[in-house]
């Protein structure tokens, strides 16, 4: 018999735990010719804000050992390009759509969510925290457990959607952000977002990203995320979503075993685009050598001591 | 089971296999590889390109973009290339009978030059790879192909990539071979006498070489068309990193070098800014 793979994040069903993770999978469209994106347990779009965002001055990317920064700049068509030229083609997927939400104001958060609210077509909200502050100086929200959890609050009074709060990694104790965001009343948390690094172009004396630093992802971050989960996971009693350098299912599988009930596959994407569902197939085949009826069995099943 | 997407996008790219059939040295660090790829080679049109996975390690990480050089029919997909770092060496030490994860055909080539133009092809260095495509394309009706190096040592034997009839001029910086100076001397001296209105100039190099030739065709009054390079994680428009400042208001900001690229109208790319914000 084939084992189950439908997850649940509190009140959003998946039929399988694997997503791709926002930023790395454009509006889903863009792999079309590459994948057959319905077969996902679901996508989470790039990153959006209320107005559109061109985004950093370049370069943008550059690539490290295993890994890569990303100074993108959260560029995105904005909500009403959204709804206006995304969304119709999305709402024809019977996977679940996720929208990545940012602002950089409670009032900016609260109002992409209000324009999504009883949208078809969007099954959850993800909420990047990660962003700057403009009313505290810049300071991120996600680095403090009051405005994360004032974040938190703002999109769930306007949304009548699941809410998966986005947990940056650049933190004292991840822990500390992930019980204050259930206690805003996230229905799950997903980690980790990009760890903040810099490249130094050594003969121009110059940092080489356009915006001086950048957020660094792939397998280089994968034992810091593998960890994060881990520790999060016994912290909250709310599903987690687990991500960082995912490139294959027994890449996942750390995720899962260290608590993860979901992944996402993010800067995999642009390497093999097809990675998620590869992953998808690994993840039962180990089901099915390993006599597990369901994926949930896995979750949190880590021995340890 | 969930059904296939309502409507996959008829944009002809697909993640192929193809085996890498052989490679060889044309100048120092540089090589012409060739691929069987028969998809790639009959639906590529010269200026587009390829994201190439090198080895299945995760460092390198990323695919890195290559210009497509030209077709050897029927199924021939060549690349040419200079060793710039890690991934391109690593590259260039794969033995024939790989087979090798390849991206493609991506981007927007050249548009070709229309009958009764006079089509001048200015390459800068390694920038000659889409160019010997685009002469392939066109055919030498009245081509001029005019190829810049630093030295004697880097020039390329173009006879060795495919056989092309048009005889390029050669200019390097240090007077080692053909004219002692840029390639934009070339230029100018090919331009003199001819209507500016019925050249179309395409062009391929690093930056100040696209600049001053962009800046050539503004001031003289012809069509100018580039190739330009960024660095990209996925070459079709979805991780947003090879933006280019964009000259067209309407447009936005940015160009992304992947999608509505790599060759652009010289007079829709901001020269001046090497990096504007929003």
């Amino acid at each position: 018999m084939n084992p189950r793979m439908d997850v649940r994040l509190g009140p959003l069903r998946l039929r399988n735990p694997v997503l791709t993770a926002s930023g790395t999978f454009g509006y889903g469209r863009e792999f079309a010719p590459l994948m057959d994106v319905n077969a996902l347990g679901g996508l989470v779009v790039k990153g959006l804000s209320l107005k559109p965002r061109a985004g950093n001055p370049p370069p943008r990317i550059v690539e490290t050992p295993s890994g890569m920064l990303n100074a993108i700049g959260l560029a995105n068509v904005g909500l009403e390009r959204f709804l206006s030229e995304k969304l119709p083609w999305l709402r024809q997927l019977e996977t679940a759509v996720i929208v990545n939400i940012y602002g950089h104001s409670l009032e900016d958060y609260a109002a992409v969510a209000a324009g999504l609210k009883g949208v078809e077509g969007v099954a959850a909200l993800e909420v990047n925290i990660s962003c700057p502050n403009v009313a505290q100086g810049g300071m991120a929200f996600g680095t403090d457990p009051v405005t994360s959890a004032r974040v938190t609050e703002a999109v769930l009074k306007n949304s009548d959607k699941p809410v998966i709060v986005k947990l940056s990694p650049n933190v004292t104790d991840i822990r500390v952000i992930a019980r204050a965001v259930e206690s805003a009343g996230a229905h799950a948390v997903s980690l980790i977002n990009t760890l903040t690094g810099m490249a130094v172009d050594v003969e121009r004396r110059r940092p080489v990203l356009g915006n001086v630093s950048g957020g660094l992802s792939g397998p280089a971050i994968r034992p810091v995320a593998v960890f994060m989960v881990h520790q999060v996971a016994r912290a909250v009693s709310i599903p987690v979503v687990g991500m960082g350098g995912i490139m294959n299912a027994r890449d996942a599988l750390e995720f899962i075993i260290a608590g993860a009930t979901a992944v996402q596959v993010g800067t995999a994407n642009f390497v093999r685009p097809a990675t998620a569902l590869e992953v998808l197939a690994g993840l039962e085949a180990f089901l099915e050598a390993h006599g597990h009826a369901s994926i949930a069995e896995l979750t949190g099943a880590l021995t340890t001591g | 089971m969930p059904g296939p997407v309502p409507e996959a996008e008829a944009t002809g790219m697909r993640d192929h296999t193809c085996e890498l059939l052989f490679q060889h040295a044309v100048a120092p660090r540089t090589f012409l590889l060739g691929l069987r790829a028969a998809d790639l080679a009959s639906r590529a049109r010269p200026g587009q390109f390829v994201m190439v996975r090198v080895g299945e390690a995760t460092d390198p990480l990323l695919r890195r973009p290559f210009s497509i050089c030209g077709i050897r029919p029927p199924d021939v997909l060549l690349l040419l290339y200079r060793v710039v770092g890690h991934g391109t060496d690593l590259l260039s030490r794969t033995p024939p009978n790989t087979r090798l994860a390849v991206l493609g055909p991506l981007g927007q080539g050249f548009r070709l030059p229309a009958p009764g133009t006079i089509p001048i092809l200015a390459a800068g260095g390694i920038g000659i790879a889409p160019l010997i495509f685009l002469a392939q394309a066109v055919g030498d009706g009245g081509l001029r192909l005019l190829c810049g190096y630093r030295s004697q040592a880097e020039v390329i034997e173009l006879g060795r990539v495919l056989p092309l009839t048009c005889a390029p001029q050669i200019a390097t910086d240090d007077g080692t071979a053909g004219h002692h100076g840029p390639v934009t001397d070339l230029l100018h001296a090919a331009m003199r006498n001819l209507p500016p209105d019925r050249l179309r100039l395409f062009v391929c190099g690093p930056p100040a070489m696209l600049r001053a030739v962009a800046r050539i065709g503004r001031e003289l009054g012809s069509p100018c068309q580039v190739s330009l390079e960024a660095h990209m994680a996925c070459g079709f428009g979805v991780c947003l990193g090879c933006a280019v400042p964009s000259a067209d208001v309407n447009a936005g900001p940015y160009w992304h070098v992947c999608q509505q690229g790599p060759v652009f109208d010289a007079a829709v790319i901001d020269w001046q800014t090497p990096g504007k914000n929003t």
